[in-house]
């Protein structure tokens, strides 16, 4: 066990993985000698060679359209999109190529070895460029897994069974927890396994939803319900496609109230289908409409960052509100 | 390191480069009537060759003519031909090893043949029944077939090209003596995956041949209105890529310069491109009238540049082929295709079941949860879905 922030963490993951399986390669832009510009992939290339860890020219749809190649010859490639609001260019490759090949195909090729990591999210005064969630993007492609870790050891375990996984995974990395998550991570191999949510905190009054970088700000709002006499169960959904709707729906039924907490926009984003979902299977258990708490229907802005954001005061609001319903 | 990768000579008066600038010559072998330029280095080709390119253009002749007469008939919903491309495909895949990765666009299915697809297997997947090995999930003539290294034909126009490059760094990690063969139109080259398959390909040393049919046409646009500059082939020459243009139409150049291509991209692991000047004589598809947009003249005047016919004449002066044989081939082909399509016809299609499968490796709850649902609802209303109803 040491002490590793969420960059460390993954970074270990990828050598780990890189020494076990020699089919392994790492790319990206700026990934190769100068280790990604958050360093992710420090010291890959001095270790494994350039052959395996390497830069690419500026190209996103490039990047995924020669990683899709790579997975369907039977290599194991961990491609790097700088910041996720750069992955749309490379939408095309990743939602009508990488999701759908094993399908379309009849099995006969398949991506399955592919992972796209990607730094998303805000908070870390970025503007709307270097702050986006675009996960809802993908949850609605079949084919596609949605992996979003919380804090470094969550990063490791999940990264790794990412990496593992028979299926293309799209990998989103809280940036800006980066290097403020700070954990006790095991030096050794570990996995954490996709589809499964996990619950943090139980409680019996409301259930709190959230993924990635937003655990850490809806325990806060727990913490502050927890003062005012609210007992939160607090869930952390870990990956968004395919989703554990029998874990939250267990807790939901338990609690009777459910609030969803996401960064990206509240239109389209992906507390919407959960809400859905979970009216369905929970709705004579329900004691109060499902909340969201989310980012406005605005992009993403530089200056009221901190008023745009689904913070704890925000939620806190809402887990009152769903109480005192 | 930095700056290094460029050409310098010096100059004191602004003076551009211009189009005109740059001279691509184009190889040519074979002449119309069958005999070859008197200068010209023919391909490594010999009648055991020649007899089964020459086998493939006779079966996609016949395979086009049929397929397209069974769409008008309304027995399949959709088809494609490669007519007077086959010079352009066959040349290229004759000069391929089987270990070498296809990645085609769609018009290429003379090379499936070449490589030994069944006639049955074109109806399989033609009907979209259960023997189809794409499961019926895709239109027909997105064939793929993972024991003849042909990967399976994606809609999306140019998505195979980057992917090429990575199949062929594959093969080059893998340390195989292979290559990635990359087919695309001219049209295929505006889209911004060309520009990031060839850049990947040029700057990571890939073994791979990008193979651009220009047939004249992107459905109905003509090149003129795709592109500016000096064809395709320029565009291989920015990239830093071995390049050579040559006659589409040309059976033994096309061989000529794919073999070339080969044992260059193999020898030096570095990506070529080749382009095949030639022309679509079909619609761009079944459902594509080309009478709207280019001229009977023009149709007339490519129908002598007919690349199956220059090829016969140039095996019958080398006695290795008669009208006669030809006309052998057709009929016995005719007759394969028909019963085949017989055969197809009566196999049902995929099972429901399959509906949920190869989403992902293994089906997650909810899918298995969507497709109970389904059964259920279809028993319920078997007449408004005749063709699973009674499979359940």
């Amino acid at each position: 066990m040491a002490k590793m922030n969420m960059l460390q963490a993954i970074n270990q993951a990828l050598t780990l993985e890189m020494e076990r399986n020699d089919r392994m390669l790492v790319f990206g832009e700026d990934v190769g000698h100068f280790g990604g510009v958050f360093r992710a992939t420090s010291g890959l290339q001095d270790k494994f060679g350039k052959d395996r860890c390497f830069n690419t020219p500026l190209t996103e749809q490039g990047i995924a359209g020669f990683a899709n190649g790579l997975a369907s010859n039977g290599m194991t490639p961990v491609a790097e999109i700088q910041f996720a609001d750069y992955i749309f260019p490379a939408f095309d490759q990743i939602v009508n190529e990488a999701a759908k090949f094993r399908f379309r195909s009849g099995n006969q090729f398949n991506v399955g070895g592919l992972t796209i990591r990607t730094p998303y999210g805000g908070g870390i005064a970025g503007g709307h460029y270097h702050s986006q969630s675009p996960e809802a993007y993908f949850t609605q492609v079949a084919g596609l897994k949605v992996v979003v870790p919380r804090n470094a050891y969550q990063a490791k375990g999940l990264l790794l069974a990412s990496i593992r996984d028979n299926n293309p995974v799209v990998f989103f990395e809280p940036k800006r927890l980066y290097r403020a998550s700070v954990n006790d991570v095991p030096e050794e191999d570990y996995e954490i396994p996709l589809g499964q949510a996990e619950v943090i905190q139980d409680g019996t009054d409301v259930t709190v939803l959230a993924w990635g970088a937003q655990v850490e700000v809806v325990q806060k709002a727990c913490d502050m319900a927890k003062e005012a006499g609210i007992s939160c169960e607090l869930i952390d959904l870990r990956t968004l496609a395919p989703w554990d709707v029998e874990a939250v729906a267990k807790s939901v039924i338990k609690t009777g109230r459910l609030v969803i907490n996401h960064e990206a926009p509240l239109t389209g984003g992906f507390a919407g289908e959960i809400a859905a979902t979970i009216q369905q299977e929970c709705f004579l258990y329900l004691e109060s409409p499902i909340m969201r708490v989310c980012g406005l229907d605005t992009p993403y802005p530089l200056v009221h960052e901190k008023e745009y954001m689904p913070d704890a005061f925000k939620t806190f609001e809402a887990i009152k509100a769903s109480v005192n319903y | 390191m930095s700056q290094s990768n460029f050409s310098e000579a010096v100059i004191h008066r602004a003076t551009f480069i211009e189009r005109d600038s740059l001279t691509i010559p184009i190889l040519k072998i074979l002449q119309a009537d069958g005999t070859t330029y008197e200068d010209a280095v023919l391909p490594q080709i010999d009648q055991q060759l020649s007899q089964r390119i020459f086998d493939a253009c006779i079966f996609t002749r016949v395979l086009d003519e049929r397929m397209l007469a069974a769409q008008r008939q309304g027995r399949i919903s959709f088809y494609m031909t490669c007519t007077g491309e086959e010079a352009a495909v066959l040349g290229s895949v004759a000069a391929l090893d089987d270990g070498d990765v296809i990645l085609a666009q769609y018009r290429e299915h003379a090379a499936l043949r070449y490589r030994g697809f069944s006639t049955q297997q074109y109806m399989d997947q033609l009907f979209s029944n259960e023997q189809d090995l794409g499961k019926g999930r895709q239109m027909p003539i997105h064939y793929g077939i993972n024991a003849l290294n042909f990967q399976t034909i994606s809609s999306p126009l140019a998505t195979q090209i980057p992917q090429a490059s990575g199949v062929g760094y594959s093969l080059k990690l893998q340390q195989k003596p292979n290559v990635a063969i990359c087919y695309f139109g001219e049209g295929a080259a505006s889209e911004g995956d060309f520009h990031a398959g060839l850049n990947m390909a040029s700057v990571h040393k890939v073994p791979v041949i990008f193979f651009c049919r220009n047939n004249g046409y992107a459905i109905s646009t003509p090149t003129e209105e795709q592109y500016a500059g000096n064809g395709i082939a320029s565009r291989g020459l920015g990239y830093g890529m071995h390049t050579i243009r040559v006659d589409g139409n040309d059976m033994l150049a096309v061989l000529a310069a794919t073999q070339q291509a080969r044992a260059y991209a193999v020898k030096h692991s570095a990506p070529v491109l080749i382009e095949a000047m030639t022309y679509r004589l079909g619609a761009h598809s079944s459902s594509d009238d080309p009478s709207g947009y280019r001229s009977k003249d023009e149709e007339a005047k490519w129908q002598q540049h007919d690349p199956v016919k220059r090829f016969k004449l140039w095996l019958i002066k080398e006695g290795w082929t008669t009208e006669a044989d030809e006309q052998a081939l057709y009929s016995k082909y005719r007759d394969e295709v028909l019963a085949a399509v017989k055969v197809a016809e009566k196999v049902p299609s995929p099972k429901i079941d399959l509906l949920i499968e190869d989403v992902y490796d293994q089906p997650p709850p909810r899918l298995k949860q969507q497709l109970e649902e389904l059964k259920q609802h279809i028993a319920k209303y078997p007449k408004a879905y005749p063709k699973t109803a009674g499979r359940l």
